[in-house]
């Protein structure tokens, strides 16, 4: 089958700024992808694109099979969105906003719009000016929730929500998916991607860094070693793909590289393992190794003020 | 910590903050109004450059009740200084009033509404201090202009007290109706409805200036616009008539605090009602959403347009009766030939009355780029519907809207002057009359939907062409303007109903004109980026 979206040296420029550059994404049918980023990184963009809002420099973009530039209207019925930041209009009711956005997509589902106004909690009279950042979030999330689109775009669709709305919002990703459809999940939430996704895309400044399952990423990187040994812990530091070592008599804590795993531990071993807790990178962990020297910037930033204080 | 005075800290940055953000605006403002009243000086200057040209003048406009309804009292028309104040007080007063309204809603519940006051009362700022430094702000604003208009009336060799008198009543109107916008930005919480209630204030202020002019003037002491014009700049000056404007303002100010102390950040005084929990049938296509978003916008325009027809046309009649019993204004108007007196002064009342009705017609069409820029258009447009479907709801309620309010504007006159003269020609006669304006309008708008989808950007110099196309209109002959010039103005192609002759061919020349520049736009705006 056709992959539901499928993006290839995409190119856009504004003014000067070049907003995306060269960036690549690949979502299967039934898959829930993972679309990672900073701020600014090029997400929102992306998504204009995909939605034919904006029109690529170059490079090529491919939607359910069609080009969202030309095929905008037709493709936009097999699709719903979230955006970012649901703008909503001050006049009217949650209720007339989901109904309205549902009836000019062609498919309101009015049982499936009643029963996620229960399970989100959201009051539909209320006027949309009154509403908080969380509640104007919860009218798209229904408004596209209660359509039968077979993809799902959502820009950052769970920020402003409380813990307990992340799970109903969870919940009625993982049914989306049990229904075979596709959904694009772009999201600084990395545990919701993590619980949610099955393919995560990493960018960054327009480029695609990296792309793949979690269990691929994750072995492109490094676990976690904590340590008690009986022995001292010396001669580590010149262990090949050991990372962050750091020693304190007995105690050792290191990051290794997947591939020089099985060598570390044996040099433990020799040590005498006293207690060990290893545990493979979390999502949190693969994206900052990305934005590494961007933290590495920000701390010695950080430092340099904090001595100036001084 | 100072505990006095803490109502108010912080105002000295925040007005600085105001000043520097709205410069050019602020500039804009002040230097278009200065450019009115200097080009008014000096075209009277051209026009009646003797004294006998000037008594002549006065002569002719002390009996046109015409004139006087929408310029003023005639008083020291035979003085250079009075002809000033005759041609450019009245049109200069509303301009002043409607640039401090609309500053102080968009200073205060604007700032409200779009949330940004709430990051700036977290600071350690006063409750009043954001209303403060809109005030200040736009009072000074308003000083200046009333300086500067005394000063080049000063510069133009006109006397000291008339420039004075002329100059503070600027400033004063435009403090006033400062005080009114604070008030209604009270009462609201949104910033349309802010406008719509001190616009309303001062439409009904320059009405019922009108009806006391023509009359014996008394009813102008309900209006301030008529406070203004009774301290009678150039024409021996009274100013008490200032004290009850400054009282006036002390008032509203006590009242905008003392609502403004009672009532939470972000609300009106009234509590906003629940909505529907669903929506009707009709909000399940664009061009419902459109009619529903622009509902309030088309009533409130319709409303001024039928408040402001119904006084015109009940004049209509009592230019006819004066014509009767006035020997020398029948022998002018003889001179000059052709249509009465009564269906001259019904041609200028249609013009102007289209001129604000291409105010509705450029607003609505604006929706679209407030859409786009707030990002609604971008939810729609995620939908099933096309970009030229969804430009075309919001143009199906501009093009449509403005049939509406021609229509409203010919029934309100016709009827009221049908109602006085008992004569029921006069509804249909009117409504043809109001109605040829309608293609006029329509290129306004086929103008702006170009700009909307080759330079979005800058769609809002649409309002531009509306400022452009009512100096022409009204100002026009005084100004003395090239041909080619009062050309440019769509308005000033269409026949002069009843006064004129109906002819069709410019009337299709427009429309045409129209349509083009309207598909032009939307070719261009299924072109460009969204947003």
């Amino acid at each position: 089958m056709a992959p539901a979206i499928l993006v290839s040296e995409l190119v856009k420029s504004f003014g000067s700024t070049r907003a995306l550059d060269g960036l690549d994404l690949a979502v299967e049918t039934g898959e829930v992808h993972g679309f990672l980023g900073p701020n600014g990184a090029g997400k929102t963009t992306t998504i204009r694109v995909l939605l034919g809002l904006l029109r690529a420099d170059s490079g090529s973009v491919s939607l359910l099979g069609g080009d969202p530039w030309r095929d905008a209207v037709p493709l936009h019925r097999r699709l719903a969105y979230v955006p970012g930041e649901v703008s909503l209009w001050p006049k009217l009711s949650g209720g007339e906003v989901i109904d309205l956005l549902g009836r000019l997509r062609g498919d309101l589902d009015p049982h499936r719009r009643d029963e996620l106004l229960e399970r989100f909690e959201l009051d539909p009279t209320k006027k949309s000016r009154t509403y908080s950042k969380g509640n104007r979030q919860k009218v798209g999330l229904v408004a596209a929730l209660a359509s039968n689109a077979e993809l799902l775009i959502l820009d950052e669709p769970t920020s402003g929500l409380d813990p307990l709305m992340e799970a109903v919002f969870q919940d009625c990703i993982r049914e989306v998916k049990a229904e075979g459809r596709t959904v694009l999940l772009s999201s600084h939430i990395l545990a919701e991607v993590e619980s949610l996704c099955d393919q995560v895309s990493i960018i960054r400044a327009g480029h695609t860094q990296e792309s793949g399952t979690l269990a691929e990423l994750r072995r492109l990187t490094r676990t976690a070693i904590t340590a008690q040994t009986a022995q001292p812990a010396e001669h580590l530091a010149d262990l090949a793909g050991v990372h962050g070592l750091r020693i304190d008599g007995t105690h050792v804590r290191f990051d290794v590289d997947a591939e020089h795993l099985d060598e570390a531990v044996r040099r433990l071993s020799e040590l005498g393992i006293r207690s060990l807790v290893s545990h493979p990178p979390t999502l949190e962990e693969l994206f900052l190794r990305h934005y590494g020297d961007e933290l590495e910037r920000e701390r010695e930033l950080a430092q340099r003020f904090s001595d100036d204080r001084r | 910590m100072t505990a006095t005075g803490s109502e108010l800290t912080g105002v000295a940055p925040l007005t600085r903050f105001v000043l520097r953000r709205d410069r050019v605006r602020i500039v804009v403002w002040i230097g278009a109004i200065i450019a009115l009243v200097v080009s008014t000086v000096a075209s009277v200057h051209g026009l009646y450059p003797t004294q006998a040209d000037l008594e002549q003048v006065a002569r002719a406009s002390e009996g046109n009740a015409a004139a006087i309804a929408f310029n003023g009292p005639a008083q020291g028309l035979n003085t250079l200084g009075g002809q000033v104040a005759f041609q450019v007080g009245a049109f200069g007063l509303v301009v002043v009033a409607l640039m401090s309204l609309l500053m102080i809603g968009r200073l205060t519940r604007g700032e409200e509404e779009a949330g940004r006051s709430e990051l700036l009362r977290s600071l350690p700022i006063g409750p009043h201090a954001l209303a403060a430094a809109a005030m200040i702000t736009v009072a000074g604003m308003d000083l200046v202009t009333g300086g500067l208009v005394t000063v080049a009336l000063l510069s133009q060799g006109l006397a000291t007290a008339g420039s004075v008198a002329f100059g503070l009543s600027f400033a004063l109107v435009g403090l006033l109706f400062a005080s009114v916008g604070l008030v209604a930005a009270q009462v609201s919480d949104n910033t349309r409805v802010v406008y719509g209630i001190a616009g309303a204030v001062l439409g009904a202020s320059f009405v019922l200036r009108a009806v006391g002019d023509i009359g014996n003037g008394s009813i102008s002491w309900l209006s301030p616009i008529g406070w203004a014009q009774k301290t009678r700049p150039f024409a021996d000056e009274q100013w008490w008539p200032f004290l009850i404007i400054i009282v006036t303002v002390g008032l509203l100010a006590g009242v905008a605090v003392t609502l403004s102390s009672r009532r939470d950040l972000g609300a009106g005084l009234m509590a906003p009602r629940a909505g529907r929990p669903d929506a009707a049938p009709s909000l399940g296509r664009p061009v419902g959403l459109a009619m529903r978003l622009q509902r309030g916008s088309l009533i409130g325009w319709s409303a001024g347009v039928l408040f402001t027809g119904v006084a015109y046309g009940s004049i209509a009649d009592s230019i006819n009766e004066f014509v009767k019993d006035n020997k020398a204004l029948a022998d002018i108007i003889a001179a000059q030939g052709g249509g009465s007196l009564a269906d001259s002064y019904l041609a200028m009342s249609f013009r102007i009355l289209a001129l604000v009705g291409a105010g509705f017609a450029i607003q609505s069409t604006l929706r679209l780029r407030s859409e786009e820029t707030s990002l609604h258009a971008e939810q729609i447009l995620a939908t099933v519907i096309s970009r030229a479907r969804w430009a075309a709801s919001h143009l199906v309620v501009a093009f449509g809207g403005t049939i509406v309010i021609l229509l409203v504007a010919g029934l309100s006159v016709g009827l009221s002057d049908a109602a006085v003269t008992g004569d029921a020609g006069a509804i249909s006669k009117s409504v043809g009359a109001a109605l040829a304006y309608t293609p006029a309008i329509w290129v306004l708008v086929g103008l702006t939907v170009a700009l909307f989808g080759f330079v979005p950007r800058a769609t809002a110099l649409g309002w531009g062409f509306l400022t452009v196309c009512f100096v022409i209109g009204m100002l026009g002959q005084l100004l003395d303007l090239p041909t080619w010039v009062e050309d440019v103005s769509p308005f000033q192609h269409v026949p002069q109903l009843p006064a004129a002759e109906l002819t069709l061919v410019p009337l299709a020349a427009l429309f045409v004109v129209a349509a083009g520049l309207t598909a032009a736009g939307l070719a261009g705006l299924r072109r460009r980026d969204i947003g």
